[in-house]
């Protein structure tokens, strides 16, 4: 066969940081982009080797049969403990968990606060998609007020539930922090936005300028009962009003560098 | 190296540091802070890591991910920060790190009080934890054995990529006694870390740490592979200690300071001429069931003494099945037995075999 002198390019393949496994996850939940980026970024910056991912208990439990590093599986909501204990005697070395929103914000609350309150060097990737994926969509204390869960059938009321917590809002007013973001999943836009905050989290604690967290609002088509379509669109109607995206703390030394 | 006077939690502390321990993260519980206090001054001096955790919960998850990363860590803590640690026990003997922790009992249950208390033996030796483990548990008497099973449980701990629990109680955690520290080894060097551990997948495919096997079929293997590590465990690291048994018609058999404070009934009462000896185990589990039950075909009674209601009495009651009867003496809530407690026991079982004899 004749040559016709042009020499392929390639310019889309699965990023290194991630195994050639198909994943679990439902169609349409947006748990795959979210490793894909940051396996992206991992990739780009030239860590995988460097790097060791924490799992936590939920949808992401097998997180570390998709990312292709160490990594170390936690108890429901302690991997930013587990984190700590890792990054301390490991302090050259890149740390990061995954954790959804029951995980961080629920039974991993106190864990949560208190890694970011020490200002610890890590990366926290945080999937809000307001609810419970793995259990079968339970209420999540993201859950919106009026939402349908399967242990709030009638929809969450806030008289009786209390009020969804906006887990930025509140790691951002601690000092330990040195950046925290929201970021949402639902269109290309927001994921190449999503992109950079990943980067900029990473590139933060390679700085070893204090806790960083990146938030995610993510979709479950199969837990809230929709098309992956319509429930893109419920994240930027309804999630992203009661979470809005935006920079919550970005660290003097950052805000320097973008400049 | 010299005999000093040393306080139980200072000597553990400081024997951890001379193992090597590189990183230890607790929480301050009385009666064992003084642990946590010596460790917050000679880890960073020596550029080791030290971090006090917001709950022993995450203290114990915070050893987890240390052990993870292959280096030598330790906790310690009393009864109900224990309690809290038991998730975090289960998860590491389900994930296969090496890792040890003391625990300074004290009484219970609930809050009950700072006072010394043998009431953690069922929640240590049987597990207390969810699924099939049981840690390893050494049991001092002394300071210097405090010491020494502190320096020898990190050693057993990475051996079998286990649990190791040094049990010991309150008044030993803060008596003063004469003992002698060992010499100062040195850390392991970071490219000496395990082939297992968690340090970034260079030149190799990555390391995964988990304690989750979602086939049933897997986790039984699992389990059955833990079963052979505890076989292994129990045909090598059973440990005990025995005074005046060689002619004993009564064998006291107690653990830790109930063993120790009985020591000293059993010689006051051989000056009386009662033939009494002592079988004190040291390794909790695995329990010395061999030795106990040969013992029971050569003695005549035997008389457990505990600082609880009754816990270790079961082992021992497993162990002889009934070839000897087995009487049991208890004090509970914090309170230590005192030696003419247990003498005015020895002297009655000792009439009830002349009368029943």
């Amino acid at each position: 066969m004749a040559t016709t002198g042009q020499v392929e390019s390639l310019i889309y393949s699965r990023p290194e940081s991630l195994t050639p496994t198909g994943t679990h996850y439902c169609p349409g939940c947006t748990h795959g982009i979210a490793h894909r980026l940051i396996a992206e970024v991992i990739d780009e910056l030239g860590l995988r080797e460097e790097t060791i991912g924490v799992a936590p208990v939920g949808c992401a439990v097998f997180a570390y049969n998709y990312f292709n590093m160490d990594f170390a599986e936690a108890a429901h909501g302690r991997a930013p403990a587990m984190a700590t204990g890792l990054k301390r005697v490991s302090p050259n070395k890149i740390v990061f968990t995954y954790q959804g929103d029951g995980d961080l914000a629920s039974i991993g609350a106190g864990e949560i606060l208190h890694v970011a309150g020490r200002g610890e060097n890590i990366t926290v990737f945080f999937i809000n998609n307001a609810i419970y994926g793995m259990t079968g969509g339970q209420m999540a204390p993201t859950t919106l007020p009026g939402q349908h869960t399967t242990s709030t059938p009638l929809g969450r009321d806030v008289e009786v539930h209390g009020f969804p917590m906006r887990m930025c809002e509140i790691l951002s007013q601690l000092d330990g922090s040195a950046f925290v973001v929201r970021r949402s999943l639902h269109d290309v836009a927001n994921i190449r936005k999503a992109k950079k905050a990943i980067r900029q989290a990473i590139e933060a604690q390679r700085q070893g300028l204090g806790f960083t967290m990146v938030e995610l609002l993510s979709s479950c088509p199969t837990n809230w009962g929709m098309t992956a379509e319509a429930a893109l669109h419920w994240i930027e109607e309804h999630m992203i009003p009661m979470y809005p995206l935006g920079d919550y703390k970005i660290h003097p030394a950052l805000v320097t560098a973008k400049d | 190296m010299a005999r000093e006077l040393l306080e139980g939690n200072v000597a553990f502390a400081e024997a951890a540091v001379r193992a090597g321990c590189e990183a230890y993260f607790g929480y301050p519980i009385t009666p064992q802070t003084e642990a946590l206090e010596h460790m917050s001054k000679r880890m960073p001096e020596l550029g080791r890591v030290f971090l006090q955790a917001e709950s022993e919960v995450a203290a114990i998850n915070m050893v987890y991910g240390a052990a993870c990363a292959g280096v030598r860590v330790m906790s310690s803590s009393s009864s109900p920060g224990i309690s809290l640690m038991m998730e975090g026990l289960s998860y590491i003997a389900g994930s296969e790190v090496p890792v040890v922790l003391v625990d300074i009992m004290r009484g219970g249950p609930g809050l009950g009080n700072i006072a010394p208390s043998q009431g953690d033996y069922n929640q240590m030796v049987k597990g207390g934890g969810h699924g099939d483990y049981r840690p390893i548990v050494l049991a001092p008497a002394t300071v210097q054995e405090l010491i020494d099973l502190t320096v020898e449980a990190f050693d057993i701990a990475e051996k079998y990529r286990y649990l190791v629990v040094v049990l010991a109680d309150g008044s030993l955690g803060q008596i003063m006694e004469p003992a002698e520290l060992p010499p100062m080894r040195a850390t392991r060097r970071p490219e000496e870390r395990p082939s297992w551990s968690l340090t970034g997948a260079n030149r190799r495919g990555p390391n995964i740490i988990t304690s989750i096997y979602i086939d049933p079929v897997e986790e039984e293997k699992f389990n059955r592979k833990l079963m052979a590590k505890y076989a292994e465990i129990e045909a090598n690291e059973v440990r005990w200690r025995e005074q005046y048994t060689e002619d004993a018609e009564i064998v006291i058999v107690a653990f830790g300071t109930a063993g120790r404070v009985a020591l000293s009934s059993i010689k006051a009462a051989r000056e009386e001429g009662i033939r009494v000896g002592l079988f004190r185990p040291v390794s909790l589990y695995p329990y010395p069931f061999d030795r106990l039950r040969q013992m029971a075909t050569q003695v005549k009674s035997m008389l457990v003494v505990e600082m609880n209601g009754g816990q270790m009495l079961y082992d021992v009651k497993l162990a002889v099945e009934g070839r000897v009867p087995v009487s049991f003496y208890g004090r509970m809530g914090g309170v230590v037995p005192l030696p003419d407690e247990i003498l005015d026991e020895i002297r009655k079982l000792h009439h009830s075999l002349r009368v029943g004899g």
